[in-house]
């Protein structure tokens, strides 16, 4: 049984998590000609605007309510609806993605009654635009909440209800936010190939996959669209993959009826055959060849692998989902988790995660709890710690800014486990101590702590 | 007949090789050069052998004289460890061209390297490899060393043991004459003590001769040459001043513990270091040929003492492993089992030994083998990898540990492996040696991935999952019957 350590700290020391409306963000920008709008202060956007920019490469759609003091005061009712209509005109979105902040949360603002004034009293201007919010004060939850609530908006404002003829063929994927552009890409070729058309939402692989568009846009380009995410009610079967999106997954099923099944993760030889299984029942087809080749190649990297990852001890920090995913793929490569590091602990994903304890905290966290490992995984910011630890790290998640690439790093089914070994076992063999005598000597290992006891009192 | 051909007669009537002795007189003159079957043959060339066994020598510039495909393939290929100096990691080649094959500049072009490598690195020695090509054309390198020597005032050494001369263990011997007829012995060390002694054969692979070090070290015996493990030029070359050696890889160095027993009267024994019994072993016989030669016998009971100790801690070690790696079966598969101790440790703690090959093993090794396997058809010459495959594809081994060669062969047969060869990653010499052999064996056979590459796809052996499904599917049951389908199916993995 995983024992979850709550934090007891009052300072959080070089933090690990993004802030929720972030995640919300996240989730809208994978819609096409979305454009997501903080509902807040200028620099609620800005500073997600820059981490968004610095993570991707991309020119990232953000805007900003820009609330001030007299409306933070008189409400910022005005400044919604105002944003709202000059976002419609200046950029025609398909869909304005209305992502709250802790600071209109915390003036208690009915965002809800709000947009919906909006929308009653701006019904033709309005046309042609959805607008849905997403209830995402910066103080509670973090990526994967403000994610998870914006799929759920989108689903609960845009969806059809009602039981609605389904189509055999067609699969709703709720992914987590913890694939990359790559994983999104294979997932919806591996669907296709068991001859299933898949509808993914958000998809980030069409809007974040760094193209160069021939014209200038100034809301998303690509992603799921407006008009299938109204149409995901005639899929035949839904599929989540990340315990965060349960929740909207029971959504759809509430509106629309469309079962679903969850997938926590889809790295990890088993985990992979589960999912493989999954589509090969629902679409009545055999497994491709193509498909068995990826799986045989998995077998070899494990088995080449795993003399890089036995007795290694592994130090993660990362939001729960993502924590699971990496904690069983370095489980099952036979190493250990010697620190697990997570941001919030409203996750039932938490009791599954391969570790004795996983402790609710910061990179300050990992840091003192890291020491002696072998291996660093977490994003950018664990880099410092990995210096002055002398550990390498492994950059995985959200933000990665100081690397380039890491949305089209593969992460999971056969394809993706196979190449996170070798990433894990290069950066191993790049990190080997040379022997020394000194290192090796068991007497100078053993005499260590009566010298240590000694000297300082002793020697003057 | 050629200096070469002589050198290779002589190294081959080995009176100090127990497989040269157990001969006849007309096997014994045919020496051990089996001939090799082209298209059957498996295994270095001569060059290889005498590169092996110099390169460790940390501040030595080893220059291959030859095109670039003997020092270029083969660079930088070893796991021997040095304490200081990194030269004979940097890879020096003339780098022969079709023009200087055919214009006959090889000779001019070895001088120039030499000099450039001295102007360069200012080396302690340059020693000076010939191969197939540069012996064929017949290029003098001894005569290029003596003029290098003279002129750049450095000890320069030829090594003649191109690869064509035959097998790489030949040129392990031709390396150890090259080192008799060049550098022992040629500087007068001015600390000579009663308790210098030489190791031979030992390659600190992994840096693992540090694990046995600090044990000779607490006893005051001084390592004046380990040859070639971390060595230095000055330590070869000052070897001949050694009370006592250890002859630790027999058939690699054997000719050059023999010779300079003969030369400079250094009594030798074989020994390893390998398992904790030998370890021992090993450390009492340096010490009883030391008080042979004159030092004072209470090293005896001091030796005894830290055995005791030493010994004490690496079983109680051990006996931690014994509830995980009980009845564990081991597959050895290397050249000739080399050492017994490692054989005696893995019983000890309960592990069983189910096959051993005994390919380069002398007679008295087999008949030990006999005594321990009990069951004689465990015991094989060498095994084809086919025969092997089927053996642990069949499981009849929890375990190989061999060499990098058959590696694959247990992988692709989905059992654990762990490499007891050069290649290895780990150091296993010594007391804590044995402690992290068994370790990695540990690992090895718990790793998890084993329970993963074993099991077959899972949509290959559930039909009948299939068609429960076929008949759910359009009904609103479907949530259920597929969480249920996926929640059985996860099960049946285990992954919950």
């Amino acid at each position: 049984m995983v024992r979850i350590l709550r934090n007891t700290k009052s300072a959080a020391v070089n933090p690990l998590k993004s802030s929720q409306p972030l995640g919300a963000a996240f989730a809208f920008l994978g819609v096409d000609g979305a454009m997501p709008l903080f509902h807040g202060s200028q620099g609620c956007t800005s500073f997600a605007l820059v981490l968004f920019v610095r993570h991707f490469k991309e020119a990232i759609p953000l805007q900003t309510t820009a609330m001030d003091e007299v409306n933070t005061i008189l409400g910022g009712a005005d400044h919604l609806e105002e944003a709202i209509l000059n976002l419609k005109i200046r950029t025609k979105p398909k869909l304005i993605g209305v992502c709250t902040t802790a600071l209109v949360e915390t003036r208690g603002e009915d965002c809800a009654s709000d947009i919906a004034n909006v929308k009653l009293k701006h019904v033709e201007e309005l046309a042609g635009t959805e607008v849905v919010l997403a209830n995402t004060p910066d103080f509670d939850g973090a990526i994967e909440d403000g994610w998870a609530k914006a799929v759920a908006a989108m689903i609960e404002g845009i969806t059809r209800s009602g039981a609605r003829t389904r189509q055999p063929k067609k699969i709703a994927i709720l992914p987590g936010c913890n694939l990359t552009v790559a994983d999104v890409e294979h997932l919806r070729d591996m669907v296709e190939s068991f001859g299933l058309k898949p509808i993914i939402l958000p998809d980030v692989s069409g809007s974040l996959d760094g193209t160069v568009p021939d014209r200038w846009v100034t809301t998303t380009y690509g992603g799921t669209s407006v008009e299938e995410i109204r149409e995901l009610g005639t899929a035949a079967q839904c599929i989540v993959i990340g315990e965060h999106m349960r929740h909207p997954a029971k959504m759809l099923h509430g509106l629309t009826g469309v079962p679903y099944v969850v997938l926590q993760s889809l790295t990890g030889l088993k985990a992979v055959d589960r999912f493989v299984s999954v589509l090969s029942a629902v679409s009545g087809a055999a497994v491709p060849t193509r498909v068995r080749r990826r799986r045989a190649q998995l077998q070899d990297a494990l088995l080449d692998g795993h003399f890089h990852f036995g007795g290694k001890k592994i130090a993660i920090a990362a939001e729960p989902d993502q924590l699971y995913q990496l904690a069983t793929f370095f489980a099952g490569m036979g190493s250990k988790i010697a620190a697990a590091v997570t941001t919030t602990d409203m996750s039932k994903i938490l009791e599954k995660v391969p570790a004795e304890w996983v402790q609710i905290g910061d990179l300050g966290d990992l840091e003192a709890l890291a020491a002696g490992a072998d291996l660093l995984v977490t994003h950018s910011h664990g880099r410092q710690a990995s210096q002055r630890l002398g550990i390498p790290l492994m950059r995985v998640g959200f933000p990665i800014f100081d690397r380039l690439g890491s949305q089209h790093k593969l992460t999971i089914l056969y394809q993706g486990t196979r190449d996170l070994i070798f990433e894990v076992a290069n950066i191993f063999q790049a990190n080997q101590h040379a022997p020394t005598p000194e290192a090796l000597d068991s007497f100078r290992k053993r005499e260590m702590p009566d010298e240590l006891r000694s000297s300082p009192l002793t020697r003057h | 007949m050629t200096p070469l051909s002589a050198k290779i007669q002589d190294v081959f009537d080995e009176p100090a090789c127990d497989k040269n002795r157990s001969k006849d007189a007309k096997a014994r003159k045919e020496g051990c050069s089996k001939p090799l079957t082209p298209g059957a043959a498996a295994g270095g060339c001569a060059f290889d052998g005498a590169k092996i066994v110099l390169q460790p020598i940390t501040d030595v510039a080893h220059l291959v004289h030859a095109p670039l495909a003997c020092e270029g393939n083969s660079w930088d290929n070893r796991g021997a460890a040095s304490s200081g100096p990194t030269l004979w990691r940097t890879s020096f080649t003339t780098d022969l061209t079709e023009l200087d094959v055919v214009m006959g500049q090889g000779e001019r072009k070895l001088f120039k390297a030499i000099r450039q490598i001295k102007e360069t690195y200012a080396p302690p020695a340059i020693f000076v490899y010939s191969t197939c090509v540069t012996a064929l054309i017949g290029d003098d390198i001894d005569a290029v060393c003596r003029r290098a020597a003279e002129k750049f005032g450095l000890a320069v050494v030829p090594i003649n043991a191109p690869g064509l001369a035959g097998s790489k263990n030949l040129g392990n011997k031709l390396a150890a004459e090259a080192l008799l007829d060049h550098v022992i012995g040629m500087v007068e060390p001015d600390d000579a003590g009663p308790y210098d002694i030489n190791i031979l054969g030992e390659f600190n692979l992994s840096g693992e001769f540090w694990l046995v070090k600090p044990l000779l070290d607490r006893l005051g015996i001084r390592v004046r040459a380990c040859i070639p493990g971390d060595a230095r030029y000055i330590d070869v070359a000052s070897a001949h001043r050694a009370r006592a050696a250890m002859m630790v890889c027999s058939s690699a160095l054997i000719n050059l513990a023999r010779k300079m027993e003969e030369r400079w009267d250094i009594p030798f024994f074989e020994g390893s270091f390998y398992g904790i019994t030998d370890t021992s072993e090993a450390l009492r016989k340096l010490a009883e040929l030391l008080v042979r030669k004159g030092a004072d016998a209470e090293i005896l009971d001091r030796t005894d003492t830290l055995i005791a100790e030493q010994e004490a801690i690496a079983w109680k070690k051990l006996e931690a492993y014994r509830r995980r790696l009980q009845g564990k079966r081991v597959l050895l598969n290397t050249g000739g089992v080399k050492s017994w101790s490692v054989v005696h440790a893995l019983m000890e703690i309960g592990m069983e030994i189910v096959g051993t090959s005994v390919k380069k093993s002398t007679v008295e090794d087999k008949e030990r083998i006999k005594r321990i396997l009990k069951d004689e058809n465990h015991v094989f010459e060498q095994m084809a990898a086919r025969d092997l495959y089927a053996m642990l594809s069949e499981g009849k081994a929890d375990i190989m540990l061999s060499g990098g060669r058959t590696q694959f062969i247990a992988l692709k047969a989905k059992t654990p492996w762990l490499d007891i060869n050069q290649e290895r990653q780990h150091p296993y010499a010594g007391y804590d040696g044995m402690v992290e052999l068994v370790r990695q064996i540990d690992l090895a056979i718990h790793n998890p991935i084993w329970g993963q590459v074993r099991e077959p796809a899972p949509w290959d052996c559930q039909p009948a999952v299939k068609d429960d499904l076929a008949s759910t599917k359009n009904g609103t049951g479907t949530v259920n019957a597929l969480d249920e389908f996926a929640g059985a199916t996860a099960q049946r993995l285990g992954e919950r």
